[in-house]
């Protein structure tokens, strides 16, 4: 079936499509993910080892924490959405992208931002709001850069040959429409002056709480879900070359996810002066939200269905499906611990930050390695990567990292959680803070492990895809097949 | 290109529909899956009956159960306090100096002032107590305000050099340098005379220079000799104890500009029972007099 339709196929030949500018946003998504992941690891090690916050303002943890996450949020994984956005929109709509030199634009002027906010972090710019620190001139410029992101996606889709839109491009257009609305509200402030870097949020106390997690959860939920799942929806089935497992769920799980995930927000402000019945709202929409994310999640696995035997020698479907099984996890844990009860016990320790690096690492990281592995052969018109084996040591490397990574975290949270928590026999508090500090110790310096694995494994890809793109092949055995067939062949 | 075929895998029928060679399955949603979506439906309208959800006009949904979270806060500290009372109350009763003999009240006055200590104390003296670094040691017998429980209550009750407390402990050591009182080198000799008081001067000319001056600037609050005098807040300078570092450099800037800790006053921060068991608990660390 596949051979004969697929000759002649514009997709395949890759002629008429704009890829020069999806070749410079790959090669941003890995530049940017190893300065993401390496700015994480200092600061890993930074918490296990506070001497290496060096008495410096520009070193400190506080300005260097958001480089970390803005690194591999916005500049690995943003990097990461617009060049498979335009790779994948181009080919399921088997259209050029609309606007011309626009995409380019969007390219250098999403670099800018990246530039414009990460220096403001060090030099100590900030509107102290999680994921969206950079103040007023980099979210103007961003919204402008952001438009005009829209308006490529939304032309190429317009003018599109194929009679339906896929369902990879619903997600990659929710993502678009669904952060531009988000930024623009939550960052809604009042510059001091025109000159100088200062403003004032427009809303305050709990109003800003509350619009600051609306936005900060569907940051997770647009950007790192919605957006992400987009790029399973190509990348899994054409490295499988299987067929989607239901259509039927793609349209269930994506518009139950669309309409339930924007209420989840007020989850992040359990027992605060937020009031009971939002705390309530936020909880039960997380826990209906289980569900629509798991659809996601049983599309992705089951689209395997018929090709598992693939799983054993093709290392890059195995980094993809690793990837949906992190997603099906962390979209399991997130509404549990959006119960109140559990909330409890994990909120304000490191069970959250395991949470959302088992998301981050397994999920968001894996499912953009296994697309750039996929992307960077075809874009560069290499008939292959310059070694599969590379890309088994890479999964391997990274796996055991997020493995040691989120069970420290979880130890360490619930530790920490208990520990706060306990009293003596008498009713008094068993613990004081630092106490806690220093039991997490340890789990600290094995996180720093785990994320430095996870580093190492990004390295040996940039190496790869480096070898790849100079036109280089390593010999070497096909992965999985028996060496007694080896020989016999 | 719209053409419905037949998986030949599965056995399912694919949507007709094809982009860039992926298709798609017309499976049905899994049971399982539209099952569980329902039942976390349910559960959370459940949850809507009984618990406070909707903002409606002039207000919210109360919920039928009448839950608050800032109700269960203060119902969960009565319940926590109801079951301390009965100690609470005798300790109000019982003089500062009796709970050490009341085998039952010191051990909860002990308890309670631990985790006192550690909530509120530990962040300058240490979690155990230890002190650093211009903030004391609380587990020797060297007290700069006395170490009586009447002594370490009032010292924990008003502070030291805290402005917003008539009661609070004051004292002004002079900056000798920085007030112009003695030169450099006077400063110097004074310094190796407090080294020699414990033992340490490598310079005896410059010691015995020293303790005149001492005898003339020092002793008034020192005492003779440096013993100290913990009525004045003046510390032994014999017991080679130092909150601000004892080498000869240390003891030279402490005499040239003086140092001024300070430390809160808790009373009003808390109550006096909690006072109370902190006293207790300081008192019973090893050094209390």
């Amino acid at each position: 079936m596949t051979a004969s339709t697929m000759a002649g196929n514009p997709a395949e030949t890759g002629q008429g499509y704009d890829d020069d500018v999806i070749r410079f946003l790959v090669a941003a998504t890995m530049f940017w993910g190893v300065v993401g992941m390496l700015a994480g690891l200092v600061i890993a090690l930074q918490l296990a080892y506070p001497l290496l916050n060096l008495d410096l303002p520009w070193t400190t943890f506080g300005r260097l924490r958001p480089v970390h996450t803005s690194g591999v949020i916005f500049a690995f994984g943003g990097n990461a959405l617009l060049a498979t956005s335009f790779y994948v929109v181009q080919r399921t709509c088997r259209a050029r992208l609309w606007g011309g030199n626009l995409a380019w634009f969007v390219a250098w002027g999403y670099q800018t931002f990246i530039v414009l906010a990460a220096s403001g972090y060090v030099f100590g710019i900030t509107q102290a709001k999680e994921y969206a620190e950079p103040e007023w001139y980099t979210d103007l410029w961003l919204t402008v850069v952001w438009v005009a992101y829209l308006a490529v996606f939304v032309g190429t889709l317009v003018r599109r040959r194929e009679p339906h839109i896929y369902v990879a491009n619903w997600f990659y257009l929710a993502f678009i429409i669904t952060i531009a609305m988000l930024h623009i509200i939550n960052n809604l402030a009042v510059p001091v002056s025109f000159t100088g870097a200062k403003s004032y949020s427009a809303f305050a106390g709990v109003q800003d709480a509350l619009t600051q997690w609306w936005y900060g959860h569907n940051a997770v939920g647009f950007f790192l879900t919605a957006g992400f799942l987009g790029m399973m929806y190509y990348f899994i089935p054409k490295q499988a070359q299987r067929p989607v497992y239901s259509y039927r769920l793609s349209i269930m799980h994506f518009w139950s996810l669309i309409f339930i995930y924007i209420w989840a927000g007020p989850h992040h402000l359990h027992y605060t002066a937020l009031p009971d019945w939002a705390q309530t709202l936020g909880m039960t929409f997380s826990i209906m939200l289980w569900m629509p994310s798991w659809g996601g999640m049983i599309n992705g696995l089951m689209t395997l269905s018929g090709a598992w035997d693939k799983l054993r020698t093709d290392p890059i479907l195995r980094i993809l499906v690793v990837s949906v099984a992190f997603y099906g996890m962390a979209t399991f844990e997130g509404p549990l611990m959006s119960i109140k009860a559990v909330n409890g016990l994990s909120h304000y320790t490191d069970w959250t930050i395991g949470h959302v690096h088992s998301g981050a690492l397994g999920w968001v990281g894996f499912v953009t390695f296994g697309a750039v592995y996929y992307l960077v052969p075809r874009l560069w018109g290499q008939p292959r990567l310059y070694s599969l084996k590379l890309v088994n040591i890479h999964f391997w490397v990274a796996t055991i990292g997020i493995v040691l990574y989120i069970t420290a975290m979880w130890i360490s949270g619930i530790l920490q959680g208990l520990m706060w928590r306990a009293y003596d026999t008498l009713g008094f508090l068993q613990y004081s803070f630092v106490e806690t500090v220093e039991a997490m110790h340890p789990f600290y310096v094995i996180r720093a492990l785990g994320g430095g694995l996870y580093l190492i494994g990004a390295i040996i890809m940039v190496y790869n895809l480096i070898q790849t793109v100079r036109g280089r092949q390593r010999v070497e055995a096909p992965i999985g097949a028996p060496t007694a067939a080896v020989a016999a062949a | 290109m719209s053409k419905i075929e037949r998986d030949e895998v599965t056995g399912r029928e694919t949507t007709g529909h094809e982009w860039d060679g992926i298709r798609e399955l017309n499976t049905p949603l899994p049971r399982w899956w539209l099952l569980l979506f329902y039942a976390c439906i349910v559960f959370s309208v459940g949850y809507w009956v009984l618990y406070p959800a909707w903002p409606i006009p002039g207000g919210f949904t109360k919920g039928i159960l009448g839950y608050s979270s800032r109700g269960e806060l203060t119902q969960e500290i009565a319940a926590a306090r109801g079951a301390q009372q009965v100690y609470l109350d005798k300790i109000a009763a019982t003089p500062l100096d009796q709970i050490p003999q009341n085998a039952e009240l010191f051990q909860f006055a002990q308890s309670g002032g631990r985790s006192a200590f550690a909530v509120n104390c530990s962040p300058c003296h240490g979690a155990g107590g230890q002190g650093a670094k211009g903030y004391p040691n609380l587990l020797d017998d060297n007290w700069i305000w006395g170490g009586t429980l009447d002594q370490i209550s009032a010292t924990i009750t008003h502070g030291i050099r805290w402005d917003a407390d008539p009661d609070t402990h004051q004292n002004q050591m002079p900056a000798f340098l920085a007030d112009g009182i003695l030169k450099p080198n006077e400063i110097d000799d004074t310094a190796e005379y407090v080294l020699s008081l414990s033992g340490r001067s490598t310079d005896k000319s410059a010691a015995a220079r020293g303790a005149e001056i001492f005898a003339a600037n020092c002793v008034a609050c020192h005492g003779e000799g440096g013993v100290g005098n913990p009525e004045m807040g003046a510390p032994s300078l014999k017991a080679n104890i130092w909150l601000y570092g004892g080498d000869k450099n240390s003891i030279v800037t402490t005499i040239r500009y003086a140092r001024k800790g300070v430390m809160p006053a808790w009373a009003g921060r808390l109550d006096p029972a909690t006072i109370k068991q902190l006293a207790v608990y300081v008192h019973s660390l090893g050094g209390g007099k």
